[in-house]
């Protein structure tokens, strides 16, 4: 689990607050380095959903990032439990699990969008401007 | 669904983690059927195994060269150990997702896991012969096992 912030050049505050949720390294440093374009404030990562409820609780993100198939706890339940506490929050499945049905699982739980890996940083792109958007 | 789709997905999904990912084409090679039953692995190994109405494992075998390069692709600059083994699992991960999309529930897929070094053995199911489809991007040469029985 890691804690960081990012801030802009002009200390201006982000209006929007990313948690990246992924056991990959690779997968939340691709993620990480697509959100500077975007104007969105980086506030942590976590491995998995165990961390990522413990790091909610100290950073408060507005939008969160989530991989489904993660050890210790799932991505569909975290996304459950975030939800739980913060029905406002904004949550973008990113996941490999490529079947409709998950999709609207995760949907269902609570998540705002779904993006399918791989994906390009354009797409993720998209994605996280929608999720900002709405 | 036929050995020959069910060869089409997994060849599918790594050409188009290549597509995505690393933003360029790689091609499929000719396939053949492994002549002793345990093909070569290369230096990362990332794989799946299949249960339920077939049973089997899937892997993507690359040599640390290839992996490297395709990180340096993704802007990334750490190479480290965990990192290669990251990248394989990912590419195992996209598998295993493109499996469930296009078999249904009559296959049981299993978490992606990774093995590194040459000389690491793989389990193949009994009486089966590996087919082994070669990855070629750039230079490298990477190689997707299909083993179903």
């Amino acid at each position: 689990m890691a804690v960081t912030s990012r801030k802009n050049p002009q200390h201006e505050p982000y209006p929007h607050r990313l948690m990246i949720v992924d056991d990959s390294n690779v997968i939340r440093r691709r993620i990480e380095r697509v959100h500077d374009l975007l104007g969105i404030e980086f506030v942590g990562a976590a491995r998995n959903g165990r961390e990522a409820l413990e790091l909610h609780a100290k950073v408060q993100p507005t939008i969160v990032t989530m991989d489904l198939t993660m050890p210790e706890m799932d991505g569909t339940e975290c996304v459950a439990r975030l939800v739980e506490r913060d029905p406002n929050i904004r949550i973008l499945v990113i996941s490999a699990l490529a079947d409709k049905l998950t999709a609207i699982d995760a949907i269902e739980k609570g998540a705002s969008g779904f993006l399918c890996k791989p994906f390009t940083d354009r797409q993720l792109n998209e994605a996280l401007r929608k999720l900002i958007e709405q | 669904m036929k050995t020959e789709a069910e060869v089409t997905t997994f060849v599918d999904g790594v050409l188009h983690y290549f597509t995505t990912t690393v933003q360029q084409v790689a091609e499929c090679g000719t396939p053949y059927l492994a002549l002793n039953r345990s093909p070569e692995v290369s230096d990362y190994t990332g794989m799946i195994r299949i249960s339920g109405k077939r049973e089997g494992v899937v892997l993507f075998t690359a040599p640390k060269s290839m992996l490297c390069v395709m990180l340096m692709r993704m802007q990334e600059t750490d190479m480290s150990h965990d990192n290669l083994c990251d990248l394989v699992g990912e590419i195992a991960n996209t598998l295993s997702g493109n499996a469930r999309r296009d078999f249904g529930h009559q296959f049981k897929i299993s978490v992606p896991s990774v093995v590194h070094g040459r000389e690491a053995t793989v389990e193949y199911p009994a009486n089966t012969r590996p087919i082994v489809i070669p990855i070629e991007w750039r230079t490298y040469r990477a190689r997707l096992v299909v083993c179903l029985n």
